[in-house]
């Protein structure tokens, strides 16, 4: 009986714990919601002047803000492509051949995990800018390619190791080319990590400050356009925005997990 | 059939290991590697009275390193980054801990919680944390209503606050690899020990966290490190009175504009992340661990 009341306490202690860390996590994107139905119209756009509905609806006529975002989905869209494609053939090759070299792809595939950013935005910049490359759109995404494709390589990687070649030297053995075997035998059974890595890609590119900062030129992205504001004060309507995207990606959250549940394909 | 097999191993593997490397091969070239010579050797380099990068050899920017001011600004830099990750185990173990353990059906949705906060721009988070600690801002108000502060309260730009922030942007990557050690832990060893009369507090000593340091480890790794870099935290929280190392080279390459010494600087960050990674892989780290 005392066993069973210590393990109630017990049980009760760790949901009151969870959700104080639960309230850290999410208190700040209470503000960002609130602030968002926030009426004042002057700058810092700090105290509360009553709710209104107006950011929302003002929110399409910013221009800017909204280049900016376009800026930030296209070249996460682009980035995770090309880092989708590179990272998937790199990890396939460097896990089935032998070559010269191999250790060292593997070792420098690390830098960019573990380097702090900010080293590899001012060492992008500094290469940029020493070749008389343009920054803007062009660098933007080929520094975010150069961050992604390990994190797909990882991932695909992962996948690999549990891979069972002879399903390939079957394909083979029965007339298939290497190529057609490729699409239909390697990729639909490594398209879990590839999806996995595409997904870890796009979210590292949306959300990237530090490295866009520094390579980014004239080209504003939806977090630099941020960075941007917050030194006069954000209004409300890039608070909006981001209230919209939360609620885009909990929706996507929500629908992806319930067909995660419900699918019987990542049992493969 | 025994032809065929022959066959295979007689193809040529040069291409098809040309198509696939290559284009990994040349973005690390191009990206990864020419990058960080070139920082290297800008670290050694002079600048003219426009501060454009002169490539003259001198040995001056890393002298400069050793002023007064900037070893203060190291201090501060290694001291926040210990504290957010102490604080970032304390909070992020326990925490890991429930979530990999418990039974209940929503074990799922309990760690997509987690990573959720995260797909909304990190600014804007941090951002929201400023209007809720600053002087007009609801912390304060709310402080106020209840007699604990007068309406002047000032809880930003002070050391604390850059902390606050940093925990907040990494704990998630603390609990992450924590989550998948603990995950992994197998209930029939904590059984065996409480069993055999060890004391929860002893179980948790010597059986639960030596099986898990691994995570503990790589979640260490991935905060310290990038929390030294993290220039825009402290930016926004500290208002300039916590810079750290990631402030200084932001600065350099922003406004200063001395390339050179920012391009020491980073050489310096460098040269401790491969400090902290060797300590790491000596201590049993796993490499792999430390990407996601």
């Amino acid at each position: 009986m005392k066993k069973k009341g210590k393990e109630k306490r017990d049980k009760g202690l760790s949901i009151l714990f969870c959700s104080a860390v639960y309230l850290f996590l999410f208190l700040p994107l209470f503000v960002v919601v609130a602030n968002s139905f926030n009426a004042t119209t002057t700058k810092p756009y700090l105290s509360w002047k009553g709710f209104t509905l107006d950011w929302y609806v003002k929110l399409w006529s910013n221009s800017s803000l909204l280049e900016s975002f376009g800026n930030t989905m296209l070249i996460a869209l682009l980035s995770t492509l090309l880092s989708t494609v590179i990272g998937t053939l790199g990890a396939v090759g460097i896990y089935r051949y032998k070559f010269k070299g191999k250790g060292i792809i593997n070792g420098l595939l690390y830098i960019p995990v573990v380097i702090p950013e900010i080293v590899i935005g001012i060492a992008l910049l500094t290469i940029f800018s020493n070749t008389g490359v343009p920054r803007g759109m062009l660098t933007l995404i080929l520094s975010h390619v150069s961050f992604c494709v390990p994190y797909v390589i990882f991932n695909v990687r992962a996948r690999l190791s549990g891979y069972d070649a002879s399903i390939e030297e079957a394909s083979m053995d029965l007339g298939a080319n290497r190529i057609v075997t490729f699409f239909e035998i390697t990729l639909p059974v490594l398209a879990p990590g590839i999806a996995g890595g595409a997904l870890l890609a796009f979210t590292l590119s949306i959300d990237d400050v530090i490295i866009s900062y520094f390579v980014n030129g004239q080209t504003k992205t939806y977090p630099l356009k941020v960075m941007e504001s917050i030194k006069s004060g954000v209004s409300p309507d890039v608070n909006a925005l981001s209230a919209l995207l939360l609620l885009g990606t909990i929706g996507l959250v929500f629908i992806t997990q319930s067909g995660i549940l419900s699918g019987k394909h990542n049992k493969v | 059939m025994s032809g065929k097999t022959s066959k295979h191993e007689f193809r040529s593997n040069t291409l098809p290991a040309l198509v696939t490397v290559g284009p990994v091969a040349l973005l690390l070239l191009f990206l990864v590697v020419a990058p960080l010579i070139l920082v290297a050797v800008m670290s050694f380099c002079k600048t003219d009275e426009y501060y454009n990068v002169v490539y003259e050899f001198t040995a001056a920017n890393y002298t400069k390193l050793l002023s007064v001011e900037y070893v203060k600004i190291y201090a501060r830099s290694l001291l926040i980054s210990f504290v957010t990750t102490f604080i970032c185990v304390l909070i992020g173990y326990p925490f890991a801990y429930i979530i990999a353990r418990t039974k209940s059906k929503k074990k799922k949705l309990l760690y997509m919680l987690v990573i959720i906060p995260f797909w909304t721009n990190s600014l804007i988070r941090i951002y929201g944390w400023r209007s809720f600690l600053g002087n007009n801002g609801w912390l304060v108000k709310l402080l106020t209503l209840m007699h604990l502060a007068d309406g002047s309260a000032e809880l930003l730009y002070k050391t604390g606050t850059t902390i606050l922030g940093m925990v907040y942007c990494f704990v998630p990557f603390m609990v992450l690899p924590l989550y998948t050690a603990i995950e992994k832990l197998d209930g029939s060893l904590l059984e065996a020990s409480s069993d055999l009369g060890a004391r929860p507090l002893r179980t948790l000593i010597e059986v639960i966290l030596p099986l898990t340091s691994g995570g503990i480890f790589s979640g260490c790794i991935m905060v310290f490190i990038p929390c030294l870099g993290y220039f825009f935290v402290s930016n926004i929280l500290g208002g300039g009175n916590t810079d750290m190392i990631g402030n200084l080279i932001e600065r350099q390459f922003k406004s200063a504009n001395n390339w050179p010494l920012g391009a020491a600087l980073s050489i310096i960050l460098i040269l401790l992340t491969i400090l902290l990674v060797k300590i790491y892989q000596k201590l049993g780290g796993d490499m792999d661990s430390l990407g996601v």
